[in-house]
């Protein structure tokens, strides 16, 4: 093992397709045992990236290790160290659940043995029990995101590359996945997610790096980047212009904007929990009536808007 | 973590053996699991042995050798059209592990890439194999005979897989070149359709223009199919033998390295 303090340290690294630059130098170090979110729209270079650092891709110009295996003159050494799950892996649909993960804990390297073993463990670990001795085609897509992850984790390789781990699962299977990723991370194990979703990267990361057209633009705890887009936002509506203007009056210097045609203001939160109850307190003890509320987070459209000037919606081609 | 994880340690060349091992297994699940592939591996050389025994053996049998039964002389020549189709099966399952992102799984593995060619092909034989088996007991059961020794099988059997080797390794390449697994059905239909077709596995040689006979004497398929004949009817088998050997390994000393360097070279984008 190295004793290097990171598991994954990428400099300057360039990609090209002709005159397509798709990564133009970009700079990642991942501490072990931490998690780092990459963020950003379709195209901005994420999974070219991941297809990169997990060994798929070649690159033009700088330096790959993880854990301090090059990239590029010792992919064996890298591939026995990493797990790989997302978008650009895949399971065997024809093979059961088991099947899958056996074979891909012999193509680890791992004995018959441990392979059959460490199978079973993943396969209770993951709540597919019930499904192992089924074809992988006939499970779910929140049920194959979960067997895709298991066979990334068969070998418990130091390093994981999730792939937008979940795109396209409902608001159910997502939040399972999560559960599991924070397990993983409870393990010790270093994660490199990407992902186009801000709240996601927020849940999970310890650190996020923020990537556009190939080049980073951000990096930062999540704390640190929603500052610099903004906070959390209150938004209240009251029923009519007396309590609006009450309302707005009664707030004073916490409104931020208001709207008196809809006789809404928004007040910014740090602190969901005390800033709320501080802005009702406030109207309650004032007699105002509200009619409705909701908190609005700041969205990767947020973060793009501030960062960039533009919509995340700029999709270019990225590599497959 | 409960379980104690062990790693195999053991050579490169045999960890490249399992995973070709592992592979093997792989894609003969998937032919057992594919039922309707299943189906065709039984019932489709049954029924092409049936209909053309039966449709063209009363119109073609005038033309043989006197004394020669049309589904004595007509069994080399399914069994080696049966093939020949079969072992498109493998360009089918190359194009679709390239499809499904699969291969890119196996490349993040610490695994020897090529085992994939190797399960999916090695597999193939075992299904042709099957195919065949299947074919000679319906042909035994609807009245053919053969006076082979077993010696003569024995070269037979030789023939057969050599063939299926071949052409399962030729079909790896299309399968790595094909876009789509359509284009490689296509493919494979207007090659190996005309090349069958064009030889002597259905009706003798002798009622073809010039050209087409020509062509047909050269081609591989009628070299094979004569020498499976040959020793089947117990007939002078002349350079045939010799010759369907020559093709088979003539085929397989340029396709297995060709498919291997495309195969690596359409992975490693």
């Amino acid at each position: 093992m190295p004793t290097k303090e990171y598991a994954i340290e990428v400099n300057q690294l360039v990609k090209s397709y002709g005159s397509n630059d798709v990564l133009q130098g970009i700079d990642l170090k991942v501490e072990r045992g931490t998690m780092l979110a990459l963020l950003g729209p379709n195209g901005a270079g994420k999974t070219t990236t991941v297809r990169i650092l997990s060994t798929l891709l070649k690159y033009d110009g700088g330096t790959v290790t993880i854990e301090g295996n090059d990239v590029a003159t010792d992919p064996d050494k890298v591939r026995s160290v990493i797990g790989l799950t997302g978008q650009s892996a895949a399971v065997d649909e024809l093979l059961t659940g088991r099947e899958n993960l056996v074979m891909m804990g012999r193509l680890y390297r791992l004995n018959k043995k441990s392979a059959l073993a460490r199978a079973n463990e993943l396969l209770e670990e993951f709540d597919l029990v019930k499904a192992a001795d089924r074809p992988a085609k006939t499970y779910s897509g929140g049920m194959r995101r979960r067997l895709d992850l298991a066979v990334s984790l068969i070998a418990t390789p130091p390093v994981i590359f999730l792939d937008e781990p979940t795109t396209g699962l409902d608001p159910r299977s997502r939040i399972a996945m999560w559960n599991i990723i924070k397990k993983l991370m409870a393990g010790g194990t270093t994660i490199l997610l990407t992902t186009q979703y801000l709240d996601e990267a927020d849940q999970l990361a310890d650190r996020i790096v923020v990537i556009d057209g190939g080049k980073v633009i951000a990096e930062g705890t999540a704390q640190q980047l929603k500052s610099k887009v903004g906070n959390d936002r209150l938004e209240l509506c009251f029923v009519d212009d007396k309590a609006f203007a009450a309302a707005k009056k009664a707030l004073g210097k916490t409104v931020a904007t208001s709207d008196e045609k809809e006789h809404s203001v928004s007040i910014v939160i740090k602190n969901t929990n005390e800033d709320v109850k501080k802005a009702l307190d406030v109207l309650s003890a004032n007699n105002i009536m509200v009619s409705s509320m909701t908190v609005h987070k700041p969205t990767l459209d947020d973060v793009f808007l501030s960062l960039t000037g533009k919509q995340t919606a700029t999709p270019k081609k990225e590599a497959k | 973590m409960a379980v104690e994880l062990e790693f195999e340690k053991k050579p490169k060349v045999v960890l490249a053996f399992i995973d070709s091992l592992i592979m093997i297994k792989r894609s003969s699940l998937h032919i057992i699991r594919n039922t309707d592939q299943l189906l065709g591996t039984f019932f489709q050389p049954i029924m092409f042995l049936v209909l053309f025994a039966t449709v063209f053996g009363g119109a073609i049998a005038p033309g043989l050798p006197a004394g020669v039964d049309y589904l004595d002389f007509l069994m080399a020549g399914i069994i080696v059209q049966t093939v020949a189709f079969g072992s498109t099966t493998t360009a089918i399952a190359v194009c679709n592990d390239l499809q499904k992102g699969i291969v890119d799984r196996f490349r993040s593995l610490p695994m020897a890439n090529l085992a994939v060619l190797n399960g999916h092909v090695i597999s193939d034989l075992f299904r042709n194999t099957i195919s065949t088996i299947v074919m000679i007991v319906a042909g035994l059961l609807i009245g053919f005979r053969s006076g082979a020794s077993f010696v003569d099988w024995l070269m037979i059997a030789g023939i057969i897989l050599l063939f299926t080797l071949a052409f399962s390794w030729l079909s790896a390449i299309v399968g790595v070149l094909a876009k789509s697994v359509e284009g490689v059905q296509w493919l494979t239909f207007i090659v190996i359709f005309p090349l069958t077709f064009a030889s002597s596995a259905f009706v003798p040689l002798d009622t073809m223009t010039p050209i087409l006979k020509a062509f047909a004497e050269n081609q591989p398929i009628t070299h094979i199919v004569e020498a499976i004949r040959a020793l089947m009817l117990g007939t002078p088998a002349g350079d045939h033998v010799l010759m369907a050997f020559v093709w088979s390994i003539g085929i397989l000393v340029i396709a297995v390295p060709l498919a291997s360097w495309l195969f690596r070279r359409k992975t490693a984008q």
